[in-house]
């Protein structure tokens, strides 16, 4: 099946507002586009609708947090990771306070909204911070675990999610374990470490060229040592991502290879410096070589 | 309201003030010395604090927006009872007392403040929370006139408008002087009564270093019910040193010994 990760995000947090009376949710006018509607009409009295002013939002979510609340606060992802991002530093991270920042509409696959909405350097941004944990799932199943980990995960964290539909990676009887990275197929010689709706195409494209695929949905803390095994174990490693060359997943990977003495090259498929443009998600993704085809391609040469 | 009372806590912390600033030699002098009679009113008067109950948060709760106006929180808290940290260690390394207040470091900061604006929208989360747990309590946030240059406060001043959250106050603090002179010449926020009486907010005046006047000013709070308060608390920076008092040099430098001596002779006694 295919189905949305924002999707899943509002059918999770609905859930979760309801167990949970110290979740309080907030958005910034875009509750029907984040799914947080869903959580509205779940328990309206905790859910706020901050207006058209992502860094208030985020503000108020500090404060709620400071007041013991777990807050869920959510935006797309170039506003809630890129203009706020100030905010989520010195009032959410810095203070180390209870907030899931749970950005949707994130990378290429928003689509016809083009370049200004298209975040491709939100993972950089909140990779840098302290005290800030990432994690980019993959399909709807992925996403509601993260959803419910975060929950329970004191302190800050950011949870990217996309606008399109994407295929279901696992099904509803997974055992998660963000702690550590998912091997998902094993293969002989390339090793494609990938997050967020890359993992689908990097599972198709393993297929063709006998690739180990490993989904890295918790990008910080990353799983550092089954990362150096991996790249031990191949000759070959690819970072496959929906989102900048510069801070993303190649960085990450790059980051733990240059500490030790492993040889393996790490190649990346992402977002070569450069912004997107407006177009069917299909199609852009295509053109910025978000695709299996492009990973064989970059994989054979 | 025993005032001389208040007065002398206020001589106190102001003395504590210069003493940090100049052993530090650095930080922020003529804002917090500004500050220091609405803080002592707040802390000594207005709010449910003390040091018993400075650890927990179902309590009238500050938030000093304008942070890098530490040294008046970190002495009031002194003052207080509430903290005992070395006040001579600030803005030296390994110490709590850093540049801008740190929540996680000194018992009784509510937030973690420094960068503009953020500390008000940080109370009205606070004051969102307090409405959600039907608590009574209050919120307070101290804002610095060229603070509210910063769109982030007038953000928080529309939430706190729209959700008439009436256990909220904003107090600015009108001094007139940001870091690069007079805020009518740099970029004039004002009227800010006028803003704040737009955005849905009670607004009342009060001389910020008049005891009395203050003490109308938080009368007034307590009476509105429908919507928050904004307190346009009109001080003079530098308050209490001569050679400081509404000079804009000061707004982040350290006095040199015989200038710390001349402040300490100016601070020895109630007026």
């Amino acid at each position: 099946m295919a189905q949305e990760t924002r999707n899943a995000y509002g059918e999770e947090l609905a859930k979760l507002i309801v167990e949970n009376k110290d979740i309080v949710v907030l958005d910034a006018d875009l509750t029907k586009s984040t799914k947080t509607i869903e959580a509205k009409k779940a328990c309206p009295e905790r859910h706020f609708n901050a207006g058209i002013a992502e860094c208030n939002m985020m503000g108020m979510a500090a404060g709620l947090a400071a007041s013991g609340k777990t807050v869920f606060a959510s935006s797309f992802a170039v506003f809630a990771a890129g203009r706020a991002f100030e905010i989520i530093r010195n009032s959410i991270c810095y203070p180390h306070l209870n907030v899931k920042v749970c950005a949707t509409h994130a990378g290429l696959a928003v689509g016809e909204d083009g370049a200004s909405h298209q975040a491709i350097e939100d993972v950089s941004l909140m990779r840098t911070l302290p005290n800030m944990r990432v994690f980019v799932p993959c399909d709807q199943y992925e996403t509601k675990a993260v959803i419910d980990y975060v929950a329970k995960t004191e302190g800050p964290c950011y949870v990217r999610m996309g606008r399109g539909k994407v295929e279901d990676v696992y099904d509803e009887n997974k055992k998660f374990d963000f702690t550590k990275v998912d091997v998902i197929r094993k293969g002989k010689d390339v090793v494609l470490f990938a997050m967020g709706l890359m993992v689908q195409e990097a599972l198709k494209a393993a297929e063709e060229i006998d690739a180990t695929v490993v989904n890295v949905c918790s990008v910080k803390p990353i799983d550092e040592e089954s990362i150096k095994e991996l790249l031990a174990s191949h000759k070959e490693a690819y970072t496959c991502e929906e989102h900048s060359v510069i801070g993303g997943l190649f960085s990450a990977v790059s980051e733990i290879k240059a500490k030790t003495s492993i040889t393996t090259p790490v190649t990346p498929i992402a977002v070569m410096d450069t912004f997107g443009e407006s177009g069917k998600m299909k199609d852009v993704l295509k053109k910025y070589g978000m695709t299996a085809e492009h990973i064989i391609e970059v994989v054979k040469k | 309201m025993d005032v001389n009372g208040l007065k002398q806590h206020a001589l106190n912390i102001r003395r504590n003030i210069v003493t940090q600033v100049y052993t530090a030699q650095s930080g922020h002098p003529g804002g917090s010395l500004g500050c220091a009679d609405i803080l002592t009113y707040l802390y000594f008067e207005e709010m449910d604090v003390n040091k018993d109950n400075a650890g927990s948060a179902s309590r009238d709760r500050f938030v000093l927006s304008k942070g890098h106006t530490s040294p008046a929180l970190y002495a009031t808290l002194y003052e207080a009872g509430i903290i005992n940290e070395d006040l001579k260690s600030f803005r030296q390394l390994g110490s709590n007392l850093q540049g801008h207040p740190n929540m996680n470091y000194v018992k009784g900061v509510d937030m973690s403040t420094g960068s503009l604006g953020q500390g008000i929208s940080t109370a009205v989360g606070m004051a969102l929370a307090n409405r959600l747990d039907a608590n009574g309590k209050r919120v307070y946030a101290l804002v610095g006139d060229g603070e509210s240059e910063e769109g982030l406060v007038w953000e928080a001043m529309m939430a706190a408008g729209h959700y008439k959250l009436a256990d909220f106050c904003v107090i600015f603090d009108l001094n007139h002087l940001q870091i690069d002179g007079n805020i009518e010449d740099v970029m004039n926020p004002t009227p800010l009564d006028k803003k704040a009486e737009a955005f849905g907010f009670n607004v009342v005046e009060c001389d910020g270093n008049d005891f009395e006047s203050i003490a109308k000013a938080f009368d007034a709070f307590h009476k509105e019910k429908e919507k928050p308060t904004a307190i346009i608390a009109h001080t003079a920076k530098g308050k209490g040193v001569s050679f400081m008092e509404n000079n804009y040099a000061w707004h982040g430098s350290a006095p040199n010994e015989e200038q710390y001596n001349q402040a300490m002779e100016d601070l020895k006694e109630v007026k």
